[in-house]
């Protein structure tokens, strides 16, 4: 842990700072993971048929983030091995002793939920896959059960009815609660607030719908797969709603502190017009709020009048910009919040490191993981749709038309 | 095709018991790990026992720091680093140094913490006009304030940070995680997270001398009695006296911790 070079006075144990890059990434995945699965879910449980093509991405891009969400919290503790306490001896009275219930709670729900909408293209992969080394991995995959007979496909989509909507507040909760984490400590005047929750939910939505735009436009490109239209404006229409409400948010908490000019606002105020100028007013207000604001503003007034090619254009650059505005707003929680002193009186020189544990490669690696496991599913399973959209070349003959059954068939898509 | 006859009852049925038995492993599990492994309950009641067997029933600790008496020599962060070992660049308590000048500017320092005393005890400021001599000054030393209702141990997610029934806050080094929450949580700045050990450290007030009926080594190292440090539920000890006799003040108190350090002679720029 670094002794940082300090300004004004600040508390001697004070000259570090303890949560740095896994602190601000942790929130992040998180995030990522709570939003995608909202998109899947306003297609799922919503009726938004326009994401349809995004629905099943979305879900394997929840539950990848989510199987790596918790490696930048063991990265950072001081004993990774004591991990499970929190769950053997959890302290009732913490704000984060619950993490570890309710994350394994809502993984728990995201893998049965991914396994109950894949289960029948598992089967018909296990049985018409060109690889017979790759049987026995679809059998694993299936758990053994093969029987997607009518009444068994009826079972799976009663219980993902249920769990879909147990996974929307799971999900909600998820995220909200990685806020209270920090909205919940008085010690420090830029972290508490009971908006925090908030407006951790509402950016980790938009960081999420940001993330399954930018990989479905660049991927379908890469690809050379047909982007759908509608799907496209529906994610910018539900990326637009939901940062407006962000913003408004996250505004009026920046408002508040300021015209109430409480003790705290001395520091506060030159905290943010400060060290936290560029992130705060440039990054996260600026380019990543107003400027999206407007551009994706154009493309919801203007519906399809707007040419496709500069919709998905508009879609990808708004999406780099989302994403780096919920990065920067992660960062000025987390790393703002420790650039000043309890003193009151001074501030730290913060500095990123480029290498060790916490430093930012290790972060980029991290942050990665999701991506090889979404790669790696790829090749097993179809990413934007059933079956029938995987590649031909991959299967022995062509899975039969299956009809889709009458009631709740948007499940079997 | 599936080679196994479909039948939806045999899995629901299954999956209920793999749900029912995965719970139980799991209750039965972590029962196991809590009592046999990870020792739990031991870190309370070892206090219990001792606070009882050697310190007598219905003590409570309390300590006054004085900031009308201290002179700033950094004794008591000398001999807090040698007892307890703290590791260089952190502090388990700390001198301030206060000076005021006709302007109404206040300049705040604690270099090292206070260690090596302060070269200055009356900081001439410059300014265009020349040099110019602070108004008044006084030094405030810092240390954990033991508060009644803690943040630190209401944050710790395992149970680390823990209280004595004499009023102690301590941590179990067994125990925690060293995930730096109580670090956050606390408002004065009094943790760390010790980079020796991985886990979070503070002041104990001395807590293994006090149980062999000894002071402090913050108090018994102070040459101005700055530092007091006794039973206050006694009332003839002399930390109850100097309670009664003074008025008293905590840091922070707007926050609601009930700080059982308190201050005699605290100035309102002391944060």
């Amino acid at each position: 842990m670094h002794h940082y070079i300090t300004e004004g006075y600040v508390l001697p144990n004070q000259a570090h700072i303890y949560w740095t890059t896994m602190i601000v990434l942790y929130p992040y995945i998180t995030g990522i993971v709570a939003g995608a699965f909202i998109i899947s879910s306003l297609h799922h449980v919503f009726d938004k048929d326009e994401l349809k093509p995004v629905s099943r991405f979305a879900m394997v891009m929840a539950f990848a983030f989510a199987m790596f969400a918790t490696l930048p919290l063991l990265n950072h503790l001081g004993h990774p091995e004591r991990a499970l306490n929190i769950m053997f001896t959890p302290n009732v009275t913490s704000a984060m002793a619950g993490f570890g219930f309710i994350y394994s709670a809502y993984l728990f729900i995201l893998a049965v939920e991914i396994w109950l909408v894949y289960r029948t293209d598992i089967v018909h992969l296990y049985e018409h896959t060109r690889y017979p080394a790759l049987k026995p991995v679809y059998w694993l995959l299936a758990l053994g059960v093969l029987d997607i007979s009518k009444e068994a496909e009826a079972v799976d989509r009663r219980v993902m009815i249920v769990l879909a909507s147990i996974g929307i507040p799971a999900a909600c909760g998820l995220h909200g609660y990685v806020g209270f984490i920090f909205g919940a400590i008085k010690a420090n005047p830029w972290w508490a607030s009971p908006l925090m929750p908030v407006i951790f939910l509402l950016s980790a939505i938009v960081s999420g719908v940001a993330m399954v735009m930018l990989c479905y436009i660049i991927i379908h490109w890469v690809q050379k797969r047909e982007i759908s239209g509608p799907c496209v404006h529906a994610l910018i229409e539900t990326a637009w709603y939901f940062l407006i409400i962000d913003v408004t948010l996250e505004l009026l908490e920046l408002i508040n502190h300021a015209y109430m000019a409480n003790e705290d606002w001395t520091i506060l105020k030159q905290l943010v017009t400060g060290k936290l100028f560029v992130s705060m007013f440039i990054i996260q207000i600026l380019l990543g709020s107003v400027v999206p604001f407007l551009l994706m503003g154009a493309v919801v007034v203007f519906k399809q009048r707007v040419p496709a090619m500069a919709r998905n254009l508009i879609a990808v650059g708004c999406s780099v910009l989302l994403l780096a505005q919920v990065g920067a707003m992660r960062w000025n929680v987390v790393m703002g919040g420790q650039m000043f002193s309890k003193s009151l009186r001074g501030f730290l020189n913060f500095q990123v490191d480029l290498y060790g544990r916490e430093g930012l490669i290790a972060g980029a690696v991290i942050f990665a993981l999701p991506f090889v496991v979404i790669f790696v599913f790829s090749r097993l399973l179809p990413l934007w749709g059933n079956v029938a959209t995987f590649p031909k070349e991959w299967m022995k003959e062509e899975p039969p038309v299956r009809q889709p059954l009458k009631g709740w068939t948007k499940f079997t898509s | 095709m599936s080679q196994l006859p479909p039948d939806d009852v045999t899995r629901r049925a299954f999956l209920e018991t793999v749900a029912r038995t995965g719970g139980q492993s799991f209750l039965f599990g972590s029962l196991f790990v809590n009592t046999a492994l990870l020792r739990l309950p031991q870190a309370g009641t070892d206090a219990k026992a001792r606070a009882e067997a050697e310190v007598g029933k219905g003590v409570i600790y309390g300590f006054v720091v004085d900031t009308t008496k201290c002179i700033g020599c950094g004794s008591c962060v000398r001999a807090c680093r040698a007892e307890n070992g703290v590791p260089d660049g952190y502090n388990r308590t700390w001198v301030e140094q206060y000076t005021f000048y006709p302007d109404g500017e206040v300049f705040v320092n604690s270099p090292n913490g206070g260690e090596d005393g302060f070269a200055d005890p009356a900081p001439t400021r410059n300014k265009p006009t020349g040099t110019e001599a602070p108004m008044r000054g006084f030094f405030v030393p810092k240390l954990c304030n033991h508060c009644i209702d803690t943040p630190c141990i209401q944050v710790c997610p395992v149970g680390a940070s823990f209280k004595t029934d004499e009023g102690v806050v301590l941590v179990d080094h067994e125990r925690c995680v060293g995930c730096g929450y109580c670090v956050q949580a606390c408002p004065f700045g009094s943790r760390y997270l010790n980079p020796e050990t991985g886990t979070a450290d503070k002041c104990t007030w001395c807590h293994h001398r006090v149980v062999r009926g000894l002071l402090p080594a913050c108090v018994v190292s102070c040459p101005a009695e700055a530092r007091i440090f006794g039973n206050v539920s006694d009332p003839q000890s002399r930390i109850s006296r100097i309670l009664a006799t003074n008025r008293v003040q905590v840091l922070k108190s707007f926050l609601g911790t009930r700080p059982r350090t308190r201050y005699i002679g605290l100035d309102s720029e002391v944060i």
